[in-house]
């Protein structure tokens, strides 16, 4: 945060640094199923976001104890590669990396039939290729493609976008320059069909009506990668269709 | 608390307690709204700066502030460092394995450090004394030492208390451009006192300072960090569960309105006092 000192973040006309309007959302583009030896994958970019996410499972827990004997166990991990950001990020698990871990897990798991599968773990990997703010969320949007892609049955997808806090105005999906120089980083996930939220967090100050705002605004613009998550995962399909009636030609 | 901690709570008490808690009980008899017993003291350790034993049941918690001349961070030159760290030590519960941090105590810190540096309870910009050359280091550490749920409320009230009386050493410039380090202390420059207050989701009731019993039911829970003005400066949500919008509020309303009674239990800011 670096508070009104910094860089100007809106111009005279209310539009952001990169042109867009408060409540507008970057480019966003998913694809499911791009790495073949994982169970489910996905791939996002969200403005200069880039992030895979790898689901392998469910499968059996290494070591043992920690399995569950009335649940699927859910594993993690998220992680930014070294060249992801400006500075070269050491390759080892920082802080930040082990608590967005959690967060992500606990934002994913409302959505699973942990129950289904007991005595079973599976693993879900994050990998940000490029970072340019609101990556924990873009994470969780890309992961739950992927667990949508391996087959794991769910309640309903998760999406999330930021509300960021710049000049004084709630802003939705904030890049990395209005993370920095902002006031406020309000990370939301929901079920999108389900309304819940599985995921929020702050930092910065907000007032009672911000929050009430934010989540308002957060609901709409994950109304729209909602749709985008559901093209994916039908393109993916319409894909194999393709190659199955193709390779059918060829006989 | 001498019966035996359980890290899975037997079904028949969890039956008990969403039943009662239908008709409006909590397990220890208390109000929806209602905090468990809050105690607050400081200066608990001579050697530290500025320390605070919390306890809010059973749960306690002890935080002590150390400061350290050092050099600042390259992108905040002008400011000095809040460092916060906290560790669940195996003394503190059973569910607590000796080893490093693990992601619980990491969020617990990351969460008492984003309301600190929300709300400016330290005045960082303060701490350069010369700036791109030498800054305070603030260290908060955070140990809770028994565990009875809501580690999260009393580790704020312990980091905030403590921060609040905490003293540093006055610290002059010589004519030669050396540091010198005063006999005199003065109190730490402190901006805001925020207050953390958690909300558990248990079926659909919402319930405050849940009690460990609470935690191991809890579908989720909540946490905000309350400034002085009403602003909200640190939200988390943990737990597997999940939170409708109206439930968010619902827990954020509660958060405000207990908010002043709690920060009441914390002493003085050292800037109110004249």
């Amino acid at each position: 945060m670096g508070g009104a000192e910094g860089i100007k973040l809106l111009d005279e006309e209310g539009r952001r640094l990169d042109g867009r309007a408060l409540n507008e959302l970057r480019k966003c583009r998913i694809e499911a199923g791009v790495l073949k030896n994982a169970n489910g994958s996905a791939y996002i970019e969200l403005g200069r976001n880039k992030i895979l996410v790898a689901v392998y499972g469910p499968r059996e827990v290494h070591p043992r104890h920690e399995a569950l004997p009335d649940r699927m166990l859910l594993r993690c991990k998220y992680s930014m590669l070294p060249f992801s950001v400006p500075d070269r990020k050491n390759p080892a698990p920082s802080r930040r990396e082990v608590e967005l871990s959690k967060v992500i897990r606990e934002a994913l798991e409302p959505a699973i039939f942990l129950e289904e599968y007991p005595r079973t773990t599976v693993d879900v990997y994050i990998e940000v290729i490029e970072a340019d703010g609101s990556t924990r969320v873009a994470s969780i949007t890309a992961a739950s493609v992927a667990l949508a892609d391996a087959g794991i049955p769910m309640r309903d997808l998760v999406a999330g976008v930021s509300v960021g806090k710049i000049e004084g105005k709630l802003a939705i999906d904030i890049n990395g320059i209005e993370d920095q120089y902002g006031e406020g980083d309000m990370p939301i996930a929901m079920m999108p069909r389900l309304g819940e939220i599985t995921l929020i967090q702050a930092d910065g100050r907000f007032t009672r009506d911000e929050v009430v705002q934010a989540l308002q605004m957060a609901r709409e613009a994950i109304a729209k990668l909602y749709e985008e998550q559901k093209r994916a995962l039908k393109e993916k399909y319409s894909r194999i269709l393709e190659e199955v009636e193709g390779s059918e030609v060829m006989r | 608390m001498s019966e035996r901690v359980h890290t899975v709570i037997p079904a028949p008490r969890r039956e008990a307690i969403l039943s009662m808690l239908k008709r409006g009980e909590r397990v220890d008899g208390r109000r929806a709204d209602e905090y468990r017993e809050v105690r607050v003291e400081t200066g608990v350790v001579g050697n530290a700066e500025g320390s605070a034993r919390v306890s809010i049941g059973h749960t306690k918690v002890i935080a002590g502030v150390k400061a350290s001349l050092g050099s600042p961070f390259p992108d905040t030159p002008d400011k000095g460092i809040q460092i916060v760290y906290a560790e669940l030590i195996p003394m503190a519960s059973p569910i607590f394995e000796p080893g490093p941090p693990d992601e619980n105590d990491v969020e617990l810190a990351r969460v008492i450090d984003r309301g600190l540096r929300s709300s400016s309870t330290i005045k960082l910009e303060e701490l350069a004394l010369v700036p791109g050359k030498h800054v305070w280091r603030i260290y908060i550490d955070i140990y809770p030492i028994d565990h009875d749920g809501n580690l999260m409320d009393a580790s704020g009230l312990a980091a905030v208390a403590a921060l609040l009386t905490s003293k540093i050493p006055k610290v002059s410039i010589s004519s030669n451009g050396n540091l010198v380090m005063e006999e005199e202390r003065v109190p730490l420059p402190i901006g805001d006192a925020p207050v953390f207050v958690t909300i558990a989701k248990i079926g659909d009731a919402l319930v405050v300072d849940p009690c460990y019993e609470e935690e191991l039911v809890m579908d989720a829970r909540i946490t905000f960090a309350i400034d002085k003005e009403d602003n909200v400066c640190a939200i988390q949500k943990g737990g597997r569960g999940s939170f409708s919008a109206d439930e968010v509020v619902k827990a954020l309303d509660l958060a405000l309105s207990l908010a002043p009674e709690l920060r009441s239990k914390l002493p003085p800011s050292p800037s109110d006092s004249h």
